[in-house]
């Protein structure tokens, strides 16, 4: 709980509230709180910074837009929407958070998350680890090269990259080409097995999207565009995710 | 799609030949998470029915332990949302303390996390507050109860599981 009443001045300002509301269906229901706080006592962000998503919410309402921009804690809800599941009303309080998080300065948002974003901004794959075309083809094929080489009864497994009209397009989190590699083979395993028709594309088959958690919409619509038009150009049906 | 869709479809369809004798005298616990942005923000509680089925077949029915609350109702576990890129660490355990008791009240040794960011915050957590349970992908679990989990596929697991149902290697040819 706040330790401090809060204090409400007099003036009414701009109001970050209701420019959340006019880019919400239905205003993402903001004004329609009910204070029961079923959204706060699930949530494990509660208690950051002296913050739960019920003050959030009832904050925005009472104007109190610089107290909600300067707080760290729109980067602590990781707009998991439990509230909102919970909620009577099915307020939408993590789309005000996401909207908090994108009121601020672009390089002053977290550097961990902006650098993620800025590098798969460089190259097609949308690696945020910046792993390159050429780069992610090569381990790709010396990991499955090393396991028909090395593991009985592997001798014929495929990994294939650029398969033009495979039904799957598998993504990857750049985490396995990059980090542990390894970890990508029991996966092709289970394609393998069950026969499926897949393919790895060099260009945008990262998983990940840091500049939708930075709420950069232009670049995160710009990866979002570039991942699908890699779909489309190997003719795959379907963008299929390992998680 | 969620391949979670399609392991469930091909174990199904007996594709996936998965198998938990391999548990039935061991009695390995395991819990499973359910990915907020899989269940909750996106296939809802049919996919957590197909992960648990899954998970189920691999790991024993009887040595299956969920958590509460679960499914669509499931708490985040602090790894999303960019949290683990923030650079607020302190902050980013204290929301994952939650995480880490519903793991631990489930008495499960193995942690099956199926999203990128939960294994990340999940493992992170063990080592943290030092819960001493391990955190496996499934496709891991999927490839052990199968038998065709090779020797460098096996970082997460413990040292119960680091040998058990090893599959034949040889000498890579020069």
């Amino acid at each position: 709980m706040a330790e401090e009443a809060i204090k409400i001045s007099g003036k009414k300002k701009s109001m970050f509230i209701d420019k959340v509301k006019q880019l919400l269906p239905d205003g993402g229901n903001l004004n329609l709180c009910l204070t029961c706080g079923a959204c706060s006592s699930g949530c494990p962000a509660t208690g950051l910074e002296g913050m739960d998503p019920r003050k959030f919410l009832r904050m925005a309402a009472l104007g109190m837009d610089e107290e909600l921009l300067k707080s760290e804690w729109a980067w602590m809800c990781t707009m998991c929407q439990r509230c909102i599941y919970v909620c009577p009303m099915k307020i939408d309080i993590p789309q005000l958070v996401f909207n908090v998080r994108g009121s601020r300065p672009r390089d002053e948002r977290p550097k961990g998350i902006l650098g993620s974003c800025n590098m798969a901004l460089k190259h097609d794959t949308c690696s945020a680890m910046g792993a390159s075309e050429e780069d992610f083809k090569f381990v790709v094929e010396d990991v499955a090269e090393e396991v028909r080489n090395t593991q009985v009864g592997w001798e014929e497994l495929q990994a294939p990259v650029n398969k033009q009209g495979a039904m799957y397009f598998l993504n990857q989190n750049s985490r396995e080409p990059v980090t542990e590699p390894d970890e990508m083979v029991p996966l092709w395993k289970i394609l393998h097995l069950a026969g499926a028709d897949w393919t790895y594309g060099t260009k945008g088959w990262a998983a990940e999207n840091y500049c939708m958690f930075m709420a950069d919409t232009e670049s995160w619509k710009h990866i979002v565009e570039v991942k699908a038009k890699a779909v489309d150009d190997l003719g795959c049906k379907y963008w299929l995710n390992t998680e | 799609m969620s391949i979670i869709q399609l392991y469930a479809q091909w174990v199904r369809e007996g594709k996936l030949k998965v198998n938990s004798d391999w548990n039935k005298d061991l009695k390995v616990k395991f819990t499973v998470q359910d990915p907020c942005q899989l269940v909750r923000k996106s296939l809802g509680d049919p996919v957590a029915e197909d992960l648990r089925y899954v998970v189920k077949a691999v790991v024993g029915e009887e040595n299956f332990v969920d958590m509460t609350p679960n499914r669509s109702n499931n708490y985040c576990c602090g790894g999303g949302g960019g949290f683990l890129q923030s650079g607020l660490p302190e902050a980013r355990r204290e929301y994952g303390k939650l995480k880490f008791e519903q793991i631990m009240a489930t008495g499960a040794t193995y942690a099956i996390t199926p999203c990128h960011n939960c294994h990340a915050q999940i493992h992170d957590l063990s080592e943290h507050f030092e819960g001493h349970y391990h955190t496996v992908h499934l496709w891991t679990m999927i490839c052990l109860a199968m038998g065709i989990l090779g020797p460098n596929e096996r970082t997460y697991l413990g040292e119960d599981l680091a040998e058990l149902l090893m599959p034949e290697t040889r000498e890579a040819e020069e």
